[in-house]
């Protein structure tokens, strides 16, 4: 069925019977061409541009748990551009121009807002350093506008201008990023490639990955052997414990990161806020929930649940920048499980095995990468080729000495 | 999370700076580059469960430890100092 506005009429005027489940539930098949291993975020877009792409349709999407359920339905929403490495930055803004046209090419309502957003920056080292992140971003074709105080002043008024510690020299304005309703992304993907012919196998848990003579040639799952010609690890998270199937250690230590809402308020908060001195960014979501989150938990962690420690941390940089945000109950908060790569970037690449490929590493900035994510993960499983918004991505990158360090602070897993 | 530091005794966990896996008492000897270097600095086996790690003392005594942690309850199960590991003492 294809969701417009005509359809909601029609159906709620004739009791919303109409309405289909938006995607099948099938039994796994006996053999496939391409096997995607993780029903997330990246694995839904995989297959998607997969099918539209690349026209291949004999593909498996296989979840151990339900669709959704890791860091894509547990991340605080935000969608941006403005990195300055070359590669993150040709990668990253190719995702945001795949996200510009997300709702009409899934043809769902993934309630992408290009509501902008703000790095605030707090020194004259820090503006020179955003100033020379600004230049960049336009250079590689995106957008960007150096606000200086009043600039900020003016578009939200309600932060602390007047604090001592940490002045407001200015910030630097995305207006294309902005925010998307995570869960929706994940479903959207899923019931397009589902129209497509993916068959998308939830409580499917991936126990094995079988290699012959150097080849994969499928998978052990907890619903029986699956043949497979490729298989596609996206288990972001999970990455090691699925390469650890296929004898393979990767450059990657999981860590939690701790996200947090609050009870719904009016509209206050325009932007996506970071803050340039504490580790703390912040939104308002279309419930009127304030989402805010900070920095990972910095030890290793499988628990989906981070310490008091990083919330107290988080909640006073909150409350230097916005002491206004007081005043908000705490609703909820949660941990989401960080495939933190030594470098802090993503890989995507294939392996020393013939047909298994690895999707991995997405450290903290794993949601605004989804679409180009899975875009440039299908071309490179279809093709055997990198996209060339991806070639800089590769698994050899840290044996070879060509890391991708975003933030200049070296290639170690305490760093990130 | 609390750990029991071998010196100072049963401290909050913020006290304590972690480093990661204990891979990272064990620098290789080679001067040039080399796959141990890649072993040491990036690759990881990641479990979920038990695992090793480096933490420092920083707001206390100022020692390296060892701490064996479950990543997936975050149980601290064992903590020694990190000289006394490499001495063969543990």
């Amino acid at each position: 069925m294809r969701y417009s506005g005509w359809q909601v009429i029609k159906q709620g005027l004739s009791g919303n019977r109409g309405w289909k489940p938006a995607w099948r539930d099938p039994a796994p098949k006996a053999e496939y061409d391409v096997v995607i291993i993780g029903g997330g975020g990246h694995g839904l877009a995989t297959a998607y541009y997969l099918a539209k792409e690349h026209g291949l349709t004999n593909i498996a999407v296989l979840e151990k748990g339900y669709l959704g359920g890791g860091n894509v339905g547990r991340n605080t929403t935000i969608v941006r551009a403005n990195y300055g490495l070359e590669g993150n930055s040709q990668f990253y803004s190719h995702s945001l121009k795949l996200w510009e046209g997300l709702e009409q090419d899934l043809n769902y309502n993934v309630m992408h807002s290009q509501r902008g957003i703000v790095n605030l920056f707090h020194s004259d080292g820090q503006r020179d350093a955003y100033a020379r992140r600004g230049n960049m971003m336009m250079a590689q074709g995106d957008d960007a506008i150096l606000l200086d105080r009043e600039g900020c002043r003016k578009l939200m008024p309600f932060l602390d201008y007047d604090q001592t510690r940490f002045p407001i020299f200015g910030g630097l304005y995305h207006k294309r990023g902005g925010t998307a309703r995570h869960d929706a992304v994940a479903w959207g993907y899923a019931r397009g490639a589902d129209q497509r012919g993916v068959d998308l196998i939830q409580k499917c848990e991936v126990t094995g990955i079988d290699v012959e003579n150097g080849k994969v040639v499928g998978v052990q799952t907890s619903r029986g052997a699956i043949r497979a010609k490729k298989v596609a690890m996206c288990a972001a998270g999970r990455s090691g414990q699925v390469a650890a199937m296929a004898g393979m250690r990767l450059p990657i230590e999981s860590t939690v990161l701790q996200a947090f809402v609050t009870e719904g308020l009016k509209p206050v908060i325009d932007n996506v806020i970071t803050y340039g001195m504490g580790h703390f960014y912040i939104s308002q979501s279309d419930k009127g929930g304030l989402v805010f989150g900070g920095d990972i938990d910095f030890y290793a962690s499988y628990a989906s649940r981070g310490n008091l420690p990083m919330m107290e941390h988080v909640m006073e940089a909150g409350m230097t920048l916005m002491p206004m945000i007081g005043k908000a109950k705490l609703l909820r908060s949660w941990g989401g499980i960080m495939d933190m790569s030594s470098d802090g970037s993503p890989i995507i690449d294939k392996t020393h095995i013939d047909g298994l490929y690895v999707n991995a590493g997405w450290c903290y900035g794993g949601f605004k990468a989804t679409p180009a994510s899975g875009h440039c993960y299908a071309h490179l499983i279809a093709t055997d080729r990198p996209h060339e918004a991806a070639t800089r991505h590769r698994l050899d990158r840290f044996n070879t000495g060509r890391i991708m360090d975003e933030e200049s602070k070296g290639s170690q897993h305490n760093l990130h | 999370m609390r750990i029991k530091c071998p010196l100072c005794g049963d401290r909050d966990s913020r006290e304590f700076t972690p480093m990661g896996h204990e891979t990272y008492m064990n620098r290789p000897d080679d001067e040039g580059w080399s796959p141990a270097w890649d072993n040491y600095l990036h690759l990881r086996d990641n479990p979920a469960g038990i695992t090793r790690e480096m933490w420092y003392h920083g707001a206390g005594c100022t020692s390296w430890l060892r701490v064996e942690r479950d990543t997936v309850t975050h149980d601290i199960l064992r903590v020694e100092l990190a000289a006394d590991v490499k001495r063969g003492n543990s």
